[in-house]
């Protein structure tokens, strides 16, 4: 796929034979469908219309880029990542600050974007069925993921603590406008775990990729999974029996952002800006339903009512969510980790 | 100054130039060794004892005792290793007997058979695993369309899995030692027990498997030893329920700022294995000695 890419991105630019060839950049991203949207909807159009080249690569997250910053070989210009570990990793000083005079925000949804790190797409952490399982009418709230009664069958979990808690408090009964108050202390997080540590017996997997869950929903190796509500539209396409409800998701949002010391740092930002304009992000929905962070990108005409209702930004949506705080990710995740390990060894 | 002592420092001359020629061709080796092996080992040996703050520390050791997970880590690894390297000598040894019974070209062939698999990539062989053995995989719906059991059973997403993907792919390190062994054994040893009025059995027991000792021991300790570091299959068979070292190294990469926490669990991985390749030699040569007491 990767060499098909760049052939397609090098056909581009023959085709623009005016433009500059000499600019590159090396985008990392998670690969499978996820890659793929972002392939089609951003890199391939902005690397033609910009005359920058683009090489893809996959990588497994943050701690490539913590290995390429410490031993001072970055190879790596733009990274895709998820809010959290970009907030904590450009804390820790693994980014370059961006250049918001560089990539232009104005109508960017405000709390979308950090430092660090510009917003790409906003998507969901949802509970998924097998409808043959359990018909259209599968669990409703994360409660229901936890009643093995009512829905007796094999659940999977993801195998780190992003993501795994905040579940773990609404199905033991915490509203979620206090999931964060909670889990602001150590006994908060037990107390999230113990919860995990319940439905234990009929997790069969923890799951370590997006790609991962979404292959587990398809072959039907388990009936219900948490997971990101993209990769569950895209298995569906292919024929998976799966569904999944907003209700009571987590919102978050993946967001690209630039490795201290990359080789071609002005022109990834000049990147930045390009693939976060409107024109592009509205293209991002047709392959992944992930949402745009640019609000711009839903007044092109390019996103249609229908789509819209089903991507996890939209207003609907969104309001039956919880959103995912940063500050509690930076301040807890390292020693909630640590707990969440320790209780899947058990 | 005699004939025979000019003769006697000749030759040491003579030798200890040779000494200095074998060396220096040895030299590039021993020097790659030194960059790619020993340098990196030390490095992660000293980072370890590095804290998250930056100063010496001992506090990726003293977690390592506080949290009991590691220990637990620890006890899945030797636990899966042991497993893995039982399993492979209950399937190789047997194997590598047959094959060393057979003519040599219908026994090359069978090695073929057991290298094909080892040319094939890892992940592949691994994926092909999770497709054979997962709940509606080609071994449950056929046993199930052969009515040889009803409920679909759980091979993989357990140390089951694991297990099953990891003695397919040690296999061939135990059997091409042990068959080496074995091929080398001269069978009139087993005539001359016979003769002397010794069952098969008895012959079997006594005389082939001692002579094999030293193919056995090399195939299972190089079984073991790449157990202990093994990664990819049992992360992806074990469907995150069994957690070994390698794994615990990469999610403190992932989570801890610094090296430490990582490598500090290397350097104790590392010292067991030494300590146990240590015991294994002493073992390996009282052996040796009680077999040539004979």
């Amino acid at each position: 796929m990767k060499l098909s890419l760049t052939l397609t991105v090098a056909a581009g630019l023959m085709a623009t034979t005016a433009l500059a060839q000499d600019k590159t950049v090396t985008i990392a991203s998670w690969g499978g469908s996820y890659q793929e949207a972002q392939s089609k909807a951003l890199f391939a159009p902005a690397a033609a219309n910009t005359g920058i080249a683009v090489k893809e690569e996959t990588y497994g997250g943050m701690s490539d880029v913590r290995l390429q910053v410490s031993t001072g070989a970055v190879t790596l210009d733009i990274v895709a990542s998820g809010s959290g570990s970009a907030a904590r990793a450009g804390a820790e000083g693994l980014l370059e600050p961006l250049d918001y005079s560089v990539i232009d925000v104005s109508t960017f949804y405000p709390t979308l974007k950090s430092e660090y790190c510009v917003g790409g797409d906003v998507f969901s952490t949802v509970y998924a069925w097998n409808t043959k399982t359990y018909g259209d009418n599968g669990p409703q709230s994360w409660a229901d993921f936890w009643n093995v009664e009512k829905f007796p069958g094999k659940r999977a979990y993801r195998n780190k603590v992003a993501g795994a808690l905040e579940p773990a408090l609404m199905a033991d009964g915490v509203a979620p406008e206090d999931v964060y108050k909670v889990l602001d202390s150590e006994e908060g997080i037990e107390r999230a775990i113990n919860k995990i540590r319940e439905l234990k017996p009929h997790i069969d997997v923890f799951w370590s990729s997006g790609a991962q869950h979404a292959q587990l929903m398809k072959d039907g190796e388990v009936d219900m999974t948490t997971g990101w509500n993209g990769r569950f539209d895209n298995a569906a396409k292919d024929g998976a029996m799966v569904k999944y409800s907003f209700n009571q998701a987590l919102l978050d949002y993946d967001c690209f952002a630039i490795p201290k010391g990359a080789p071609n740092k002005d022109t990834a930002m000049a990147f930045l800006a390009e693939i976060s304009k409107p024109e592009y992000q509205d293209d991002l929905p047709k392959y992944i339903t992930y949402g745009p962070t640019n609000k711009a990108a839903f007044d092109t005409g390019e996103i249609t009512p229908e789509v819209a209702a089903m991507l996890p930004s939209s207003p609907a949506n969104a309001a039956m969510q919880l959103p995912i705080s940063l500050e509690w990710y930076i301040k807890w995740e390292t020693i909630a980790d640590e707990k969440y390990q320790s209780m899947l060894t058990e | 100054m005699s004939a025979t002592n000019l003769n006697a420092a000749g030759l040491r001359r003579d030798e200890a130039a040779e000494r200095l020629a074998l060396f220096g061709l040895a030299s590039p080796a021993l020097l790659l060794v030194l960059v790619v092996m020993v340098i990196p080992v030390g490095w992660l040996f000293y980072v370890s004892f590095i804290g998250a703050d930056g100063n010496f520390s001992l506090e990726n050791y003293v977690r390592m005792i506080d949290e009991k997970s590691y220990f637990r880590i620890f006890v899945t690894t030797f636990e899966v290793s042991l497993l893995t390297t039982g399993l492979c000598i209950l399937i190789g040894y047997p194997l590598a007997y047959f094959m060393s019974c057979l003519p040599v070209r219908i026994a090359n062939l069978c090695l073929i058979t057991v290298l094909l698999p080892f040319w094939t990539s890892l992940l592949v062989r691994t994926y092909a695993w999770l497709v054979l053995l997962q709940k509606k995989g080609l071994v449950n719906s056929w046993a199930i369309s052969l009515g040889l059991w009803d409920e679909p059973i759980k091979m993989v997403h357990n140390m089951t899995g694991t297990l099953i993907g990891m003695v397919h792919i040690m296999l061939p390190f135990l059997i091409l030692p042990v068959y080496g062994a074995m091929r080398s054994i001269d069978r009139d040893y087993l005539k001359a027990a016979s003769n002397l009025g010794a069952s098969p059995t008895r012959a079997f027991w006594t005389v082939f498997v001692p002579l094999t000792t030293p193919g056995l021991f090399a195939g299972a300790l190089m079984v073991f030893v790449l157990c202990l570091g093994f990664y990819v299959t049992p992360a992806v068979l074990g469907g995150g329920r069994v957690i070994l070292v390698s794994m615990k190294i990469v999610s403190n990469i992932e989570l801890f700022v610094n090296w430490g926490a990582a490598s500090a669990l290397g350097v104790v991985l590392l010292g067991i294995t030494v300590l146990i390749l240590w015991a294994a030699s002493r073992f390996l040569r009282l052996e040796q000695i009680a077999g040539g007491g004979h």
